[in-house]
């Protein structure tokens, strides 16, 4: 058996006639990171299973935290419900985005992104798209969680509509804390070193926050750090919407941080990510 | 502005240090549009190091270079739209399939979702992929491999195609396959630059050869070229009677004006610089009664032009090649 190869090169164009652009817009910068979000979400369909931490962690977290606590902190299970849903949300969510990293760690490492580098796309698309599939997991995370806290009896008074909004909330500050350790993706290297220093920013990030218990119980110098994290105004503004469907200061607050840390860590993550080219 | 029409790729003076080590130490390179350049080396000489920095992967660390006069450093992005490049490891991702593989990147390239779709199939069908096509790379063959990465370089059909060793790992038929595939696309235009280890594959392709030693081009000229810097051809002949030894050798002196060496008994070698002259010798012979039983021409092969210009010889890049491919010691 013979196969005879042609190339599928009809007609060159000759480089010299070409009009390339130096210059790669917005739109294709969308378009590209779009493209690579595509990629990631076939990845996903291909290996399911590395959704399973996704979906068990809100599962057994929820439980875990709010049978410990539930008593010692609010007196039963019930009143403790509206305060650690939104805290576990936030934790889980968050933590959901240290895997992202981990995977563009692993994923630079293959022979691929050496293609991606070489053609003429958006340089920051293979990170924003990789960054924008994990987006999925953090809906599912969401999802689980909520769904978690009403099986165990949390009603949110702010209705449904409210509880959506800050779902989208959490994910969208999730997105932006995965910029933190997408960085740590680029910059290690190896997977197992990503998830290490990625656990040091994040317990501190998640647990020196109001998520678990109320601020007033810490000590003042712990007070101040935890009312400046940003992760507690997104909690804070969690509760507000989901408890009484209100927007409160703490709404903005959290998306003025999410819009800070990516403009740190999206120039700092791609400059880093070329910089290994 | 000029532009030259006339230069795939013009390098001066590139240079790419890591550490203490020079990978690349003052590379100049010129390849004309429309032909296939040939990079030599053994392993570790600096050819993926300087590909690298042609195809803006690299940034060197002195030096320039332009793809169709567009500098690879200001004008990277241009550079990318005019290159093809398909590295040493497969560059594609080995949980998707391939029509998946090619679709993204046809979608990166700005093809539209049909238009992907159409021209990953085209891609398939003409590099006889398209029974593997939904298949996973993990389960595909190394030359597979290879063709679909090819195939995913010329989506866009680039003008200039970089191959870094094209040919390594594969058996020699798919290796036969892919020269055909380099030469056809030249043949319809395209400019390509391969990197190789095999003389024999530099000697078979290229227009032109670099051949690069310790980061260094340490000659560079077409195949004949590198052959004639190495010696002119010689002439063997073997006597059927090993006692006219000295009278071959007194004809060879009076009529080539030249001095023949015996490397072994009725063995004579003779420097051949005027092969017009090479029929007196033979008539010389006959009418002096000297029977002979063979008579060879021998050319320098790109292996002894390899030894004398790197003057190290290619041991260890036979060593590399005879370990990968133990069938093609034995072909």
């Amino acid at each position: 058996m013979t196969t005879t190869i042609t190339p599928a090169v009809p007609d060159i164009v000759p480089g010299a006639a070409r009009q390339p652009r130096n210059h790669v817009s917005l739109e294709q910068t969308v378009r590209n990171s779009f493209t690579m979000a595509y990629r990631g979400l076939l990845k996903i369909k291909r290996t399911p299973e590395q959704l399973i931490d996704v979906t068990l962690q809100p599962v057994i977290f929820t439980l875990m935290f709010t049978y410990i606590f539930g008593g010692a902190i609010a007196g039963n299970v019930s009143n403790y419900l509206p305060i650690i849903i939104p805290g576990i949300l936030a934790q889980t969510v968050i933590t959901t985005s240290v895997v992202t990293g981990v995977q563009l760690r692993e994923d630079m490492d293959k022979g691929v992104f050496d293609r991606f580098k070489s053609m003429p796309i958006a340089r920051i698309a293979p990170l924003s798209g990789a960054l924008l599939a994990d987006t999925v997991s953090y809906l599912i995370a969401t999802t689980i969680t909520f769904v978690m806290g009403f099986v165990l009896g949390w009603r949110p008074a702010g209705g449904l509509g409210a509880v959506i909004i800050a779902g989208l909330l959490v994910i969208v500050c999730a997105w932006a804390i995965s910029w933190v350790f997408a960085f740590f993706g680029v910059i290690a290297r190896s997977a197992s070193s990503v998830q290490g220093i990625s656990f040091l920013v994040l317990f501190p990030l998640t647990f020196l926050s109001n998520a678990f218990v109320p601020v007033d119980t810490m000590p003042g110098w712990l007070q101040g750090f935890v009312n400046a994290n940003p992760v507690s105004h997104l909690i804070t503004a969690v509760r507000d919407l989901t408890g009484s469907g209100t927007i409160g200061s703490d709404f903005f607050l959290a998306l003025v941080g999410a819009a800070v840390i990516v403009a740190v860590f999206a120039p700092l993550t791609v400059r880093a990510y070329m910089r290994k080219a | 502005m000029s532009r030259d029409t006339d230069w795939a790729v013009e390098a001066h003076g590139l240079v790419k240090t890591f550490g203490a080590s020079r990978a690349v130490d003052g590379v100049d390179l010129s390849v004309r549009t429309g032909t296939i350049y040939g990079v030599l080396g053994p392993n570790g000489a600096g050819k993926t190091t300087t590909i690298s920095m042609l195809a803006t992967l690299l940034r060197p660390d002195a030096g320039s270079a332009t793809i169709f006069g567009h500098d690879v450093q200001k004008e990277a992005q241009v550079v990318r739209q005019l290159i093809g490049v398909t590295a040493q490891f497969a560059s594609v991702d080995e949980r998707l399939s391939a029509t998946e593989n090619l679709v993204i990147f046809g979608r990166l390239l700005g093809l539209g979702r049909a238009e992907a779709k159409r021209k990953s199939a085209e891609l398939l069908e003409e590099f006889a992929l398209t029974e593997a096509a939904t298949r996973p790379i993990s389960k595909f063959s190394g030359g597979m491999r290879r063709r679909l990465d090819l195939a995913a370089s010329l989506i866009a059909q680039p003008p200039l195609i970089f191959l870094d060793e094209p040919t390594t790992g594969l058996d020699p038929r798919t290796r036969a396959q892919m020269y055909d595939t380099i030469r056809r696309l030249v043949a319809t235009g395209s400019t390509v630059l391969l990197t190789t280890q095999y003389l024999d594959e530099a000697d078979q392709l290229a227009d032109r050869i670099a051949v690069i030693d310790s980061g260094k081009v340490v000659a560079e000229g077409t195949s004949n070229e590198l052959k004639a810097s190495v010696g002119e051809s010689s002439l063997q002949l073997r006597l059927s009677d090993p006692a006219d030894v000295e009278d071959t050798r007194r004809a060879i002196a009076s009529v080539l004006g030249v001095e023949a060496t015996t490397s072994e008994p009725g063995r004579v070698t003779a420097p051949m610089t005027n092969p017009d002259a090479v029929t007196d010798l033979f008539i010389t012979l006959r009418e002096a009664g000297i029977r002979l039983t063979e008579m060879s021409v021998q050319k320098p092969t790109l292996d002894e032009a390899f030894l004398t210009l790197t003057g190290h010889g290619v041991a260890e890049t036979t060593e590399a090649r005879d370990a990968s491919e133990p069938e093609r010691v034995s072909a």
